[in-house]
């Protein structure tokens, strides 16, 4: 339902976002991983739509919704998918509600926009889906103000936001980074039931690998700006193929044997000004040779069997596509 | 809730009050010059002159004058104007509706002006709207509020003899002092306005009302015009005491009678219980000013009106 | 932050100062250099200016711009512009000499109420928030009423006029710099509350009040300028920007010029000021904090 093809952004001359591709169907959680700055949250906003606010640009590529091509839209139609069928949960609870507002209005607002209904009605229908969402005395709720709540109960008016007019289409850029450890996991149940009962298709922005592998069915690890490999979680987890993908799921520290060193990522994340040339990844890359600070690697599809994985359907193959000119397992 | 941050609001004025009083009884008590010159007629004796110090209370202490005067106060007696021989409260309520009337449409002028100037500056993006609107509040912050009326004077009244010159008759004399006494607090509240717009833009919840499908004209006017209109109703409350005082000079320029000139002429008369009356009334002025801008954004922002319990 | 700039060269630290960087920008040029041109003229008057400030000539009075009087006479027959130059040293050493002694005071004052704190504190603020809000011409006008006219008493009626806005600054900055990590590291280490203050806390808060006290300096002007009006600053035959509109306001339907000019020096200083400001703050990196004013 939603296919995004060779997604390139530009912010004036810089191009931040280059070449990025993924498909999704309805039932879907699709993970995006990266470190900070690797244009997870543009990739969002190219989807919502949003990009001209934050004086960006899409320059190539194509946004399929539905059969309905986002990038030429026009603005007027764009606003009925945004919180109509497209919802977005953003990063910090905390400023993403106007505090002036009380929280019921908030809500209210987004169903008479997209779905016509009168106040009363509106408000029904926010009661209940607060009482969806579990969250305690729903249309007391209502009349408080942000301020007067809690991070994780903030986060859950914002999922209910998002949810408010039936969207199709959930996006949730990194949910839980601002919460508590203990909410987070929370929300994360929360949203995974969501896309169970509602039939959502939901991408998950995060820089959490662990999550990933609780949550998705499928994974794109972004890079500097490129979608450097991606594929089903299965696949991505058990049979990586992209070096940086490795060192971020060695990252993760459950799992380990005991003993076993905790690892991290030699080098910096580079900026969107000082992209390198060839591979980003080469100058933190151990398998780096000459040709990866020239050529930038082409996308390359992998099969991978599944055999004697215990995990897996036996005999079963798993797709993933890898930008890298020396793909494979670690040595 | 909101009454209850009134009333807590309103108690807070009580002390303020006191200190005030206090502090306009010692002004008052140093200038210097003795008012009893200006009323004894050259020659006069020694008895004559300590006979006019009893009759106004200048012989007491001045601990003692000070109760005297909040007693009478609470009567409504100003006192009585020692140069003038008049009721102070007669001065001041002559003076008054001048200065009111004149501060009113002047603050009026700049506040409904000044907001939309603001606005406008960083609702339309073109670069000559936005030079126009920093140039114009440069100007109006800069330029000495006397000379602007002087220029006035020249140009609409004298080269174009559209309105009077001077004095206080008919609405044609309201004009200028208006426009002039506008002019700097459009400037302020063009600034305060456009410099408020932006920081609301930025703020993370823009990006979800956009989410929401919101069309921009409502993002503007339900939610990010609320929260520029906090800073501009703190600085058009405190502007409420400027007007009236501040209007000083523009009510010399224009040779008009108001609270300004009433105390400027006290001052030069060392006419204590008139200069008394008048600071009073601006302190008054300025308590009520910042109460008003408090109460205004307490009901405005929920978050006020709960931190200040 | 300072030290690494003492290892480079003298030249590159001169370069790199915030002061200079202002001045990189076309803005920061234009205004920056009309500050600097006031200043020389103010030093230089008596070379610069055409005519004497106080030669009187009666059969001149009044005359329109033209050679040899550029912008005209006043009505004693005065040059308007050796005025206006000369005028340039009353005004701007009375405006800023009152600033000086303004952020002087206000900073003493604001520290001590920032880091005492206490009862201290609240009567200095809430005196200070009480004069705050009163027009500072009203402030002026009462001081030089009560201490009488002229240029001293011009001096310490700006300087009061302004004080609360300084203690009000540095005690902000004072109060915020106190919960930072390397200032409650020194004050565990039990250094003495006056090392405190005046190494750590008054350096760090300095530059937003310096910049507020040049802006403050073009408000003093104008300041200046209404006392003079009043005929409450300068008194004759002293020139000053203020003091030249008031004798000419008798005059104005007849020698306009008298009043023009001086209010268009007055606004054009004030902008320059302000636009220098501006660019200083930029450079200086501190909007920020000079929001909490």
């Amino acid at each position: 339902m939603l296919a995004v093809q060779d997604l390139g952004v530009a912010f004036g001359d810089i191009e931040p976002l280059s070449s990025v591709s993924f498909a999704l169907e309805r039932g879907e959680i699709l993970g995006i991983v990266g470190e900070s700055g690797s244009g997870k949250s543009l990739t969002a906003m190219s989807v919502m739509g949003l990009l001209p606010l934050q004086g960006g640009r899409i320059t190539r590529g194509s946004v399929n919704f539905d059969g309905q091509e986002l990038t030429r839209l026009p603005e007027k139609e764009y606003r009925k998918l945004r919180g109509g069928r497209i919802g977005l949960i953003t990063q910090n609870p905390m400023t993403s509600l106007d505090p002036l507002q009380k929280i019921g209005i908030q809500i209210d607002s987004v169903i008479e926009l997209h779905l016509g209904l009168n106040r009363t009605q509106a408000r029904a229908r926010t009661v209940d889906i607060l009482g969806s969402l579990r969250i305690p005395e729903p249309s007391l709720i209502c009349d408080r103000y942000p301020h007067q709540m809690s991070g994780g109960m903030k986060q859950r008016i914002v999922i209910a936001m998002a949810l408010a007019a039936d969207p199709d289409l959930l996006i949730a850029d990194e949910p839980t980074t601002a919460l508590d450890v203990t909410v987070q996991a929370q929300i994360i149940k929360l949203l995974k039931d969501l896309v169970k009962e509602r039939d959502l298709a939901l991408i998950l922005i995060t820089h959490d690998m662990s999550v990933v592998a609780q949550t998705c069915d499928k994974v794109v690890v972004m890079y500097a700006g490129r979608a450097i490999e991606q594929g089903d979680v299965q696949a991505i987890f058990h049979r990586p193929q992209h070096p940086y993908t490795q060192a971020l799921i060695q990252c993760i520290p459950h799992g380990l044997a005991k003993g076993q060193k905790l690892t991290g990522i030699k080098g910096v994340v580079p900026t969107v000004k000082n992209y390198p040339q060839g591979c980003a990844f080469h100058p933190r890359c151990e398998r780096a040779q000459a040709i990866c600070s020239q050529q930038q690697p082409a996308f390359i599809s992998v099969e991978n069997s599944f055999e004697g994985l215990r995990t897996a359907t036996a005999g079963s193959t798993m797709k993933s596509t890898v930008a890298c000119h020396f793909p494979g397992e670690q040595a | 809730m909101l009454l209850r941050y009134a009333g807590q609001r309103i108690l807070m004025l009580i002390p303020v009050s006191i200190c005030i009083s206090l502090v306009i009884f010692m002004i008052v008590h140093m200038l210097p010059g003795d008012p009893i010159d200006n009323l004894l007629r050259i020659g006069s004796s020694p008895q004559e002159r300590a006979l006019m110090t009893a009759k106004y209370g200048l012989d007491q202490s001045l601990f003692s004058q000070y109760l005297l005067w909040m007693g009478a106060m609470f009567q409504g007696d100003f006192g009585q104007a020692i140069v003038l021989r008049r009721p102070v409260a007669d001065l001041i309520s002559q003076n008054l509706p001048y200065s009111l009337t004149l501060g009113a449409l002047a603050f009026a002028f700049s506040s409904v002006v000044g907001m939309l100037l603001g606005t406008l500056s960083t609702v339309v993006k073109s670069p000559m709207m936005e030079r126009f609107v920093r140039g114009f509040i440069l100007l109006g912050s800069t330029v000495p509020s006397f000379w602007l009326a002087l220029l006035m004077i020249l140009a609409f009244a004298v080269t174009l003899d559209w309105f009077p010159v001077s004095g206080a008759k008919g609405w044609e004399s309201l004009v200028l002092p208006v426009l002039t006494i506008g002019f700097g607090g459009v400037a302020l509240v063009a600034r305060v306005t456009r410099v408020a717009l932006m920081d609301a833009k930025r703020e993370d919840f823009v990006m979800l009302l956009h989410a929401k499908g919101l069309a921009p004209s409502v993002i503007l006017w339900r939610h990010l015009f609320p929260h520029a209109l906090l800073p501009v109703v703190t600085i058009l409350a405190l502007r409420i005491g400027w007007i009236l005082g501040g209007a000083v000079t523009v009510e010399f320029v224009f040779g008009r009678p108001g609270l300004g000139s009433l105390l400027i002429r006290a001052l030069g008369q060392r006419d204590y219980p008139v200069v008394q009356g008048c600071l009073l009334m601006l302190a008054l002025a300025v308590m009520l000013g910042t109460l008003i801008g408090d109460l205004a954004q307490a009901s405005m922002d929920p978050r006020v009106r709960e931190a200040k319990k | 932050m300072i030290d690494q700039k003492k290892s480079k060269g003298f030249m590159r630290a001169f370069k790199e100062h915030s002061v200079v960087r202002a001045f990189g920008s076309v803005l920061g040029k234009v205004s920056g250099g009309m500050m600097i041109l006031l200043v020389f003229v103010a030093i230089f008057a008596p070379w610069i200016a055409p005519f004497d400030y106080a030669a009187q000539n009666l059969m001149n009075a009044n005359l329109a711009p033209s050679w040899p009087h550029l912008l005209g006479t006043d009505e004693f027959g005065r040059d308007v512009l050796s005025r206006l130059i000369y005028g340039a040293r009353t005004s701007l050493s009375v405006s800023a000499a009152a600033i000086f002694i303004s952020i002087s005071a206000g900073m003493t004052l604001g520290a001590a109420a920032g880091y005492f704190g206490g009862a201290f504190e609240r009567v200095v603020m809430t005196v200070v928030d009480l004069t705050w809000s009163f027009p500072d011409i009203l402030i002026a006008l009462i001081f030089v009423a009560i201490i009488g006219p002229g240029l001293t008493s011009t001096m310490f009626a700006i300087a009061i006029a302004y004080l609360a806005q300084f203690t009000r600054l540095t005690r902000a900055q004072i109060v915020r710099l106190k919960s930072e990590t390397f200032i409650e590291a020194t004050i565990n280490l039990g250094a003495k509350p006056s090392h405190i203050l005046l190494r750590h806390l008054l350096p760090n808060a300095l530059a937003p009040v310096i910049v507020v006290g040049m802006l403050a300096i073009g408000d003093g002007i104008v300041l200046e300028a209404t006392l003079g009006f009043f005929g409450l600053g300068a008194q004759p035959p002293t020139p000053s920007w203020g003091a030249m509109m008031s004798s000419g306001t008798a005059q104005l339907f007849l020698a306009p010029w008298v009043i023009i000019f001086p209010g268009v020096i007055i606004a054009l200083t004030v902008i320059s000021v302000n636009l220098f400001g501006d660019e200083l703050i930029r450079s200086l990196d501190i909007r920020e904090r000079m929001r909490e004013n």
